[in-house]
């Protein structure tokens, strides 16, 4: 054999060599695919990026009152170009903080009922027998609940405060997390690797975390991707109902929630953060299903 | 059949006493009284306030009222529409909002089951994209944003149709926060139908009917609607939940006198009984909707063992 055939040959072999493809990469390839998931993910990262890094767009503080420009039409000259509110703030500025604490909102109560979700689930799948029946039966009678009206009555009750927002709204977004997460488990636990896990004599609750939980990654991406808008939503629902953020401080909510008072007079109050709000419930939308799309094939 | 739907409802009460004694504490909890007015009241005066409402008993025996009260359906007076009870005010609110409500849910239900089919009957069509499209935009749109927005178009730029109000329930009336109301639900219902149709029509039972050589027709109303509506209409609980919760804000909104608004109003009222009434008077709704819709499940879909 010549030196000329080696290479060939060699070369032949790189070629035919097969890459594996994990379920990520795969899932990632299928989420490339698809258009409107990448579209919105692009967007949305603009809109993302805008509103953490929103007062170097705008010469105006979001509190900043200017009686002289109240309720003013947006227009390039006097560098409102959203327009002002009906007590003179700049409502560029105040969007984007508006979409700042919308968003934040939206991912914090989304992490505290991923925790309390994948903890409560996992376990109770996880354990099974009677626990798991006690467990899912709580589950079931607090989902018959009518939440949102605790919500409301928790927000009269002990004022407007933040973080309360955060615990009652991850609160009463535990209970699905829970329940895909628990039917998960349970296919789960019957595999090898838990077994062999058991079989070494590692404890219950390291099997939890360090085999299960990182196992229910896929289908909690996908179902993050959902409770963010689903959250983002309630909060501009108490917003809305004045129940929400405290003033100054705003989000999306409030803001259409302010609009909606002088629409007459001031329609842009209203169309500017409605339009924020829906682009971004939009495309949070459309990268969940884009995400179970690629995440499971069997669904198309 | 008829032991399974016993069940259900006697698995309903420990939900129900949850609920109840949660609204209950809860309440009591809230700092601030039903009585707090800028003005202190004579001390004498404030005594006999609580002692009419039996504020100044100890709070369990407070509670053991309560729930005796509710047993016999009295849900007590309201403390801020003076001479009114409770039962009264939900009694005036309630139809109202059983109407926007109830025509909500049905419009819902039909428009997006048969969107749902149409777009599964064409799946990868123009006719799927744009009714898909529809649904994306239904679900991501707010109703809180919606009713502005139809507002400021059809009542503040076309005058077409009244901004809000009641109107004693004129038809022109409805329109508007009925829309609101229904739009996000038939998104959600003509998704769910869509993907259950797909799958339907590609199941066994379907392709020996078609090969039996039934009409198209006859093999989407007959064979492929009842397994199809099954994950609609177990979606129907939680669409209720979602669209009497919905009804606070569009109530609010168009200015509507239904339970919504009572609730919202009574809240910042600290009104005690007024929004105990309304949160028990909706849980036990939900709840019971909930049952019905189980039952309608299980009566439907045989694979579902009682």
């Amino acid at each position: 054999m010549t030196t000329q055939d080696i290479n060939a040959l060699q070369s032949l072999n790189n070629k035919t060599e097969i890459k594996g493809r994990s379920l990520w990469s795969d899932a990632m390839q299928r989420l490339m695919r698809n258009k409107a998931a990448i579209t919105s993910l692009v967007i949305l990262g603009i809109i993302t990026i805008m509103v953490i890094i929103a007062p170097v767009f705008s010469p105006f503080e979001f509190d900043a009152i200017d009686w002289n420009l109240i309720s003013t039409p947006p227009s390039l000259a006097n560098g409102h170009i959203f327009g002002t509110d009906a007590i003179g703030r700049d409502l560029f500025v105040r969007t984007l903080y508006g979409g700042r604490m919308s968003l934040m909102i939206g991912v914090i109560a989304t992490l505290v009922s991923l925790i309390i979700g994948i903890s409560y689930g996992a376990t109770a799948g996880y354990i099974g027998g009677k626990t798991d029946a006690i467990m899912m039966r709580i589950v079931d009678i607090l989902y018959a609940m009518p939440f949102m009206f605790f919500v409301i009555l928790l927000m009269v009750f002990f004022g407007r405060n933040i973080y309360l927002i955060f615990i009652a709204i991850g609160a009463i977004n535990w209970l699905d997390m829970a329940r895909i997460v628990r039917g998960q488990t349970l296919s789960l636990k019957r595999k090898e690797f838990v077994e062999a896990a058991v079989a070494c004599g590692v404890s219950t609750p390291r099997i939890i975390l360090r085999h299960i939980v990182p196992n229910l990654l896929g289908i909690v991406v996908v179902y993050i991707t959902l409770t963010i808008p689903q959250v983002i939503l309630v909060e501009s629902f108490l917003s809305f109902l004045g129940l929400g953020v405290q003033e100054p401080a705003t989000s999306w909510g409030a803001l259409v929630n302010e609009g909606a008072q002088d629409m007459e007079i001031a329609p842009w109050a209203l169309l500017f953060p409605a339009v924020f709000l829906a682009t971004t419930l939009f495309c949070f939308n459309f990268i969940g299903d884009g995400l179970r799309d690629a995440l499971d094939p069997k669904d198309r | 059949m008829l032991r399974y739907t016993l069940r259900r409802f006697l698995g309903a009460w420990p939900t129900l006493l949850i609920l109840m004694t949660l609204a209950f504490f809860m309440m009591r909890a809230a700092p601030g009284g039903p009585f707090d007015t800028e003005k202190t009241l004579a001390p004498e005066i404030q005594a006999n306030l609580d002692k009419k409402y039996h504020l100044d008993e100890p709070l369990i025996k407070q509670y053991g009222r309560y729930l005796f009260d509710l047993a016999q359906g009295d849900f007590g007076p309201s403390f801020q529409y003076k001479d009114y009870s409770v039962n009264e005010l939900i009694a005036t609110g309630f139809p109202v909002s059983l109407r926007l409500g109830g025509t909500a849910i049905i419009l819902a239900f039909f428009i997006g089951s048969l969107l749902g089919t149409i777009a599964a009957l064409r799946q990868n069509t123009a006719i799927d994209y744009s009714v898909m499209a529809t649904a994306m935009t239904g679900i991501s749109i707010p109703n809180f944003v919606l009713a502005p927005l139809m507002i400021l178009l059809f009542a503040v730029n076309l005058k077409w149709l009244p901004a809000g109000g009641w109107n004693d329930g004129a038809f022109k009336n409805t329109i508007l926060p009925i829309i609101a109301l229904t739009l996000p639900y038939v998104a959600y219902i003509s998704r769910l139908m869509r993907s259950s149709m797909i799958e339907v029509l590609r199941s066994n039972p379907i392709r020996t009917a078609r090969a039996k050589g039934l009409p198209e027709h006859t093999v989407i109303l007959r064979h492929a609607m009842k397994p199809a509506l099954l994950p609609v209409i177990s979606f129907l609980g939680p669409a209720t939940a979602g669209i009497l919760t919905g009804s606070v804000v569009i109530e609010q909104i168009f200015g509507i006198p239904g339970l919504g608004r009572y609730f919202v109003q009574g809240a910042l009222n600290r009104d005690y009984t007024l929004v105990m009434g309304v949160v028990v008077f909706y849980g036990i709704l939900i709840i019971f909707f909930n049952i019905i819709v189980d039952v309608v499940y299980a009566l439907l879909d045989p694979k579902v063992r009682y």
